[in-house]
């Protein structure tokens, strides 16, 4: 997971190209824009942030305008009266304090969790999550700034965390970790109200930029997690399938926000085929997006192919 | 000595474990922190303030916290916008729905809408009549301000009761200070009392209402399971449980009605305080 390669935060060459090489890195994707034009290179950003905004619109518009298409929060929700989305994660505290929730909430429960098995789970992180809106522009902002330093904590401490949150929701008999979760507690407030969870938002979002590069998605989000957990068998994922093309740019590398999943696939580091196969890769699509070469694609997990 | 040198050269040669090792303990050693920490908070900010009310059939405090997800379906289900979630900053467990009876009190509603939205169980689906609701207690907490204790007629919070004359009835006691008006006291009955909270909020006070509705558990005592209540033997007796009293004669007071104990029964009437007051002030009709 330490792939010293996959680090962004390293100088890439030699000090003559030191400069161009920040910018570069500040700037990624402006090779891609003036070959593929500006909606090419940015296809898959827009389509994600439309997911993302789309679905906090229809939670939203009950609310503003009353048109209740979609009652609750992503913590649990019932659509047009008769669909009920419950989050596995909550479930997964639940039952870790000792309850069995209502039918409903183990079907909605039971749905998400098919949806995410099946075409993966960490898709929650970068096309439904509105955190990942925050720890974005923590990232643009970071690079764009070219704030270097700080220290990410391990990645693997998310699945340490993980596993305390259950530990604390069985010792403590409640779901000790939605007291503070930043996640449910964003989207729970653009709903009903905020209160002071902007001040843990705005955490998230200064941690991303000072502290550490993608702290939070990447390094400590246990329900990121979670979701990595489902994500082991995901249908849709990137595949570097033009890789013969790659120039070495690494506008992929600076971009992806859990760099270690590209070089397996990208430089067949450990694996034949060209498909990133690592639970940790979100398929945000960013990479295909900024690549100039239009060396990744979004697949499926049976297409292999190389072109 | 050797010990130590094989020790060593074992960790010379395996680095990699070692680094795995600190670093695990490292990162393990963070999020135990972390999680500590989460724990403490959450015990602290569990204790909900008395004003915060559950929505009717919520389970109690610590099984509620464990089964609500908090995704906020009854707060839209409530027709009267009396629920709300919790905002990190309140006093109540963030995001976990409540509601503040002298603010917006709970209207009862027959179809219990908010019980019927909750996917969790965290509101009890066994709860099928709003009057079986115990969301608190109704308390006149404060006699000195009541109305009605300073010998008005305002009975707001008694009219305004869904669960009038079992919830709340009015008490008739004799009035000491005039000695010739009565006092109809609002009193409360646990065993009807839902805790919906309107007669907080109907409370004609300018601020704070003399009746609140608390959690039961500040609203009650403990009942004293061991005293036996006399009447309430008798009553499920059937009669008496030691059979018929002898009255045995009082020396010097005999000839006289059970219970009068004045030395001399041709004795006067006590004169008039200077002030009239207490309980009797020398008033006939």
């Amino acid at each position: 997971m330490n792939t010293p390669i996959a680090d962004p935060e390293q100088p890439m060459a030699g000090g003559g190209r030191g400069e161009a090489a920040r910018d570069a890195r500040a700037r990624p994707g402006d090779e891609a824009v003036q070959t593929k034009g500006w909606l090419g290179a940015n296809k898959w950003l827009l389509a994600r942030r439309a997911s993302q905004l789309g679905i906090l619109a229809l939670f939203l518009v009950g609310p503003w305008f009353g048109w209740w298409i979609v009652k609750g929060n992503l913590s649990s929700s019932l659509t047009l009266g008769v669909l009920p989305l419950t989050d596995p994660f909550l479930l997964a505290q639940s039952f870790a304090a000792g309850v069995v929730p209502y039918r409903e909430a183990l079907i909605g429960g039971g749905i998400v969790l098919a949806f995410y098995l099946l075409l993966g789970g960490r898709l929650y992180c970068s096309w439904v999550c509105p955190v990942n809106l925050v720890t974005d522009a923590a990232a643009w902002l970071r690079r764009r700034l070219g704030l270097r330093g700080g220290r990410a904590p391990d990645a693997r401490g998310r699945y340490w965390l993980l596993a305390f949150v259950l530990g604390a929701a069985a010792v403590t008999g409640t779901l000790a970790w939605e007291w503070v979760n930043p996640v449910s507690m964003l989207h729970r407030g653009l709903i009903f109200g905020f209160g002071l969870a902007w001040g843990i938002v705005g955490g998230v979002f200064l941690y991303d930029l000072l502290i550490a590069t993608r702290g939070w998605c990447g390094h400590l989000c246990p329900m990121g997690a979670f979701y990595g957990l489902l994500n082991r068998a995901a249908l849709l994922r990137v595949s570097a399938g033009r890789r013969a093309a790659c120039n070495d740019c690494m506008d992929c590398f600076v971009v992806c926000p859990e760099p270690q999943v590209i070089r397996p696939a990208l430089k067949a580091a450990g694996q034949e085929h060209p498909l990133i196969l690592n639970p940790d890769c979100t398929t945000c699509g960013r990479c295909v997006d900024v690549c100039s070469k239009n060396v990744f694609r979004i697949t499926t997990r049976f297409d292999r192919s190389e072109s | 000595m050797s010990d130590n040198q094989t020790m060593r050269a074992g960790v010379a040669t395996n680095p990699p474990r070692r680094l795995f090792l600190r670093e695990m303990a490292g990162v393990a050693g963070g999020a135990c922190l972390a999680s500590l920490g989460v724990g403490l908070y959450v015990k602290q900010a569990s204790a909900l303030p008395a004003t915060a009310l559950r929505p009717p059939g919520a389970l109690a405090e610590a099984e509620f916290l464990a089964a609500c997800v908090r995704c906020g379906l009854c707060v839209r289900d409530c027709p009267y916008d009396t629920l709300k979630l919790a905002e990190l900053g309140d006093a109540v467990a963030t995001g976990t729905p409540y509601f503040t009876a002298h603010e917006v009190p709970c209207e009862m509603c027959e179809d219990i809408p908010c019980v019927a939205a909750c996917p969790t169980g965290a509101l009890d689906r066994g709860l099928d009549d709003i009057e079986d609701a115990r969301m608190g207690l109704a308390v006149l907490i404060d006699q000195e301000t009541c109305l009605n204790f300073l010998g008005l007629r305002c009975d707001v919070c008694y009219r305004v009761c869904p669960v009038i004359d079992r919830a709340i009835s009015l008490e008739l006691v004799h009035n000491p200070r005039s000695d010739r008006h009565a006092m109809l006291l609002p009193t409360v009955h646990s065993d009807h009392c839902t805790g919906c909270g309107k007669c907080e909020r109907a409370c004609v006070l300018p601020g704070e209402a003399a009746i609140k509705v608390l959690p039961v558990k500040l609203a009650q005592g403990s009942r004293a399971e061991h005293y036996r209540r006399g009447w309430e033997e008798k009553e499920a007796a059937g009669g008496s449980l030691i059979g018929e009293q002898v009255e045995l004669p009082v020396r010097g007071l005999e000839g006289r009605a059970y219970g009068d104990t004045r030395v001399r029964p041709d004795a006067p009437v006590p004169a008039s305080p200077a002030v009239p007051g207490g309980l009797d002030s020398g008033w006939r009709p």
